[in-house]
């Protein structure tokens, strides 16, 4: 199967921005993923399977990130990533 | 935000040895932060559990050889950074398995996250350098920690 390509852009709505608890949830899930993953900001293209990576994007809340994914799970990936992303990491978020 | 901005002078420890585990390095760099005067000495104890307490929640390993842990705590009213290097490497959990070698530890003000990401973005951004990460991890003193922070902030590794 040749490798899709998918991508999707995703507001950030927690109000703490992605700090170190999000990004780790992030790169955790994107790890499940066999697709090559990667997150836009600004012109700045980073890994989504890093934690330190992600934290480079200091996306606060509000902030519109673009995911794109190559892969046979392209598509499943981005599904998964734009819920979490889109229910405010709210899981495990907490004030830490 | 550059690291002199919200990094302590006083707060550096270049000699974390290796038999220190999570806590030994926690309670170490909050130390550092107290005896800078940087927060109220009597909170001390509720610092070390808070910062314990979000470990548990998920290592703050964040790859790389760094750590980043962390607080908000009503005793401060401005970021507050101690930074801390083990020649050897601490297990810390991280998420790719390797040890930490060099630790931010932060204590935020309750209603400041914007400044919280700032920090982490300054770090994360800074130690993607492998020049500075392994100048860092070299450091003997805490001058030279300092020396190093300022020479990253000055753009001299690229960041």
């Amino acid at each position: 199967m040749s490798p899709s390509f998918a991508s999707r852009s995703v507001t950030i709505v927690n109000p703490q921005g992605m700090h170190a608890r999000p990004s780790d949830l992030l790169a955790r899930k994107a790890m499940e993923f066999d697709s090559k993953i990667e997150i836009i900001k600004d012109g700045l293209r980073v890994d989504a399977k890093s934690i330190i990576s992600l934290l480079t994007l200091g996306a606060e809340c509000g902030t519109e990130l673009l995911f794109e994914a190559t892969g046979s799970d392209a598509e499943a990936a981005l599904e998964a990533l734009a819920e979490l992303v889109k229910s405010g990491f709210a899981v495990q978020e907490t004030n830490q | 935000m550059k690291f002199t901005d919200f990094v302590c002078r006083d707060a550096l420890n270049a000699d974390i040895g290796a038999t220190e585990d999570k806590e030994d390095v926690i309670r170490n760099l909050v130390s550092a932060i107290r005896d800078a005067g940087k927060i109220p000495p009597d909170e001390y104890e509720s610092i070390v559990e808070a910062i314990m307490d979000r470990e548990e929640l998920g290592t703050t390993g964040i790859g790389r050889g760094v750590a980043v842990p962390h607080t908000k705590h009503p005793s401060v009213d401005k970021i507050v950074c101690a930074v801390g290097v083990s020649k050897e490497g601490v297990y810390f959990d991280a998420l790719d398995g390797d040890e930490v070698f060099l630790f931010f530890l932060l204590v935020s003000p309750t209603d400041r996250p914007g400044d919280h990401l700032r920090a982490l973005e300054n770090i994360s951004r800074q130690l993607r350098n492998d020049t500075f990460c392994s100048f860092l991890k070299q450091s003997k003193t805490n001058d030279d920690i300092w020396q190093l922070l300022e020479e990253s902030d000055a753009g001299k590794y690229g960041a």
